[in-house]
């Protein structure tokens, strides 16, 4: 399913597409809510996601923004954020986190922060209503996927916001290249390694790296992403 | 003890914050003749350090520091793209799942573990964050410390030479090789992972031993 919404993402055109994408990310992943938030540097707000439509425009008419320790915990860092190691002593946010809790949120919570041109600031975020034990399950087996969806997400709700930016398609470096040339080629990652003469290790990184600037789930999509790019030729 | 520390939050230890950029100036400027820039106070720090980084930091028993690193993700700028492109073959590295590690610098006189507690630091960072590699700007003392500790690092690219060399390499993580570091340090996973918690927050997943 992942490489088909990856594809998806790729063609949206809309932000109606952006809301049926992350609505069907929801369902596969089976959790309660799936949301993109984007904040302004001067305080203005807009997402999609599958949060209770009115509890958003509550959220941003309450001016929760200032009181939501998500929101606190997430800007300025870039690390991504369990809710459950956010500080919600103060009373605004444990009142914040009993409302949204009527509204259908869940008690769990992982928040990525991201960020683009001019201090641009979003979070994607998971949630869901379930206990420490399974969350923390459903976290380890998804960060690395959901990571790459967040920015990749990121990355095209840049080009509907910021449609002047220049847009600067992804290089590929050299050594990306003869990486995902050789897979391509059909080669295992040891007889890839052993001809780039680096390490295994090594080599994971150059084909992460790729895989993140083509926008890929996996490597398989990667390699598919560069052909037909042009970006190598086999 | 280790610490986490992102720039915007410096102000708050200044002992600590003030003894690490001044060991950056003896390190990087004194030692190793790197062309950095050293303030009035005698503080060395660049463009990167404006970007809220994010600092582990080893602090002694009197609040000064003992050693640390300094990290940024790769998906925003970083000193290896900008700076050392030539030394991995062009090109830029990025990724949600790298963070770029640089201003290794161990305190003049810094026990051996401190290397070794800082290494397991940024194995709590890979568990605690999703992260998977590190990328790094080294020098070749720091390459020398950790081939000792058997945790030498995967060597992309190397410039200059004698003790103004400086590597770009990739740092590995496993918990075999934590092990083997949290001997070396003499610190417990346990411990390693009781400091991260305080920086970042308790919560339930943290409870299970290490990864």
């Amino acid at each position: 399913m992942l490489e088909g919404f990856f594809d998806r993402v790729e063609c949206a055109a809309t932000r109606g597409d952006l809301q049926s994408l992350i609505t069907d990310l929801r369902d596969h992943y089976g959790i309660s809510h799936i949301v993109y938030h984007w904040v302004n540097s001067d305080g203005e707000q807009w997402g999609v996601g599958t949060y209770d439509v009115a509890w958003a425009e509550h959220y941003v008419k309450s001016g929760y923004l200032r009181v939501d320790p998500v929101i606190q915990g997430c800007f300025q860092r870039f690390h991504p954020v369990e809710w459950k190691r956010l500080d919600w002593s103060s009373k605004a946010a444990r009142a914040l986190m009993t409302e949204a809790i009527e509204w259908g949120v869940g008690n769990q919570g992982y928040s990525i922060p991201l960020r683009g041109p001019k201090g641009q600031f979003a979070l994607f975020t998971m949630n869901d209503s379930c206990s420490d034990e399974t969350w923390q399950g459903f976290c380890d087996a998804n960060v690395r996927d959901l990571l790459m969806i967040a920015h990749y997400f990121n990355h095209k709700a840049l080009e509907f916001a910021m449609p002047d930016e220049e847009k600067v398609q992804k290089q590929l470096s050299p050594r990306e290249t003869d990486a995902l040339t050789f897979l391509a080629l059909g080669y295992s990652r040891a007889q890839i390694a052993e001809t780039l003469d680096i390490s295994e290790h090594t080599l994971r990184v150059y084909v992460e790296s790729a895989r993140f600037k083509l926008g890929a789930i996996n490597t398989t999509q990667a390699v598919a992403r560069a052909l037909s790019l042009g970006l190598i030729v086999v | 003890m280790i610490r986490y520390i992102y720039a915007d939050e410096l102000h708050k230890f200044p002992r600590l914050a003030g003894s690490m950029f001044r060991d950056r100036a003896a390190q990087f400027r004194d030692r190793q003749g790197w062309d950095v820039k050293v303030n009035a106070a005698g503080e060395e720090r660049d463009e990167y350090d404006d970007l809220n980084p994010l600092y582990v930091i080893w602090e002694r028993a009197d609040g000064t520091h003992g050693g640390s690193m300094r990290f940024l993700p790769t998906v925003g700028r970083t000193m290896v793209n900008e700076h050392f492109a030539s030394l991995i073959g062009g090109g830029t590295v990025e990724s949600p799942e790298i963070w770029e590690c640089t201003r290794f610098c161990l305190a003049p006189g810094a026990e051996p573990r401190v290397s070794a507690a800082l290494m397991l630091a940024g194995g709590e960072i890979m568990t605690g964050f999703g992260v998977k590699h590190f990328v790094g700007v080294f020098d070749a003392r720091m390459v020398r410390i950790y081939r000792l500790i058997g945790a030498a690092p995967d060597i992309l690219g190397t410039e200059g030479a004698g003790r103004e060399a400086i590597s770009v390499g990739l740092w590995h993580f496993s918990p075999r090789l934590q092990m083997k570091v949290a001997l070396s340090a003499g610190i417990s996973a346990e411990l390693a992972r009781s400091w991260f918690e305080r920086a970042f927050g308790a919560s339930a997943r943290r409870s299970h031993a290490a990864a």
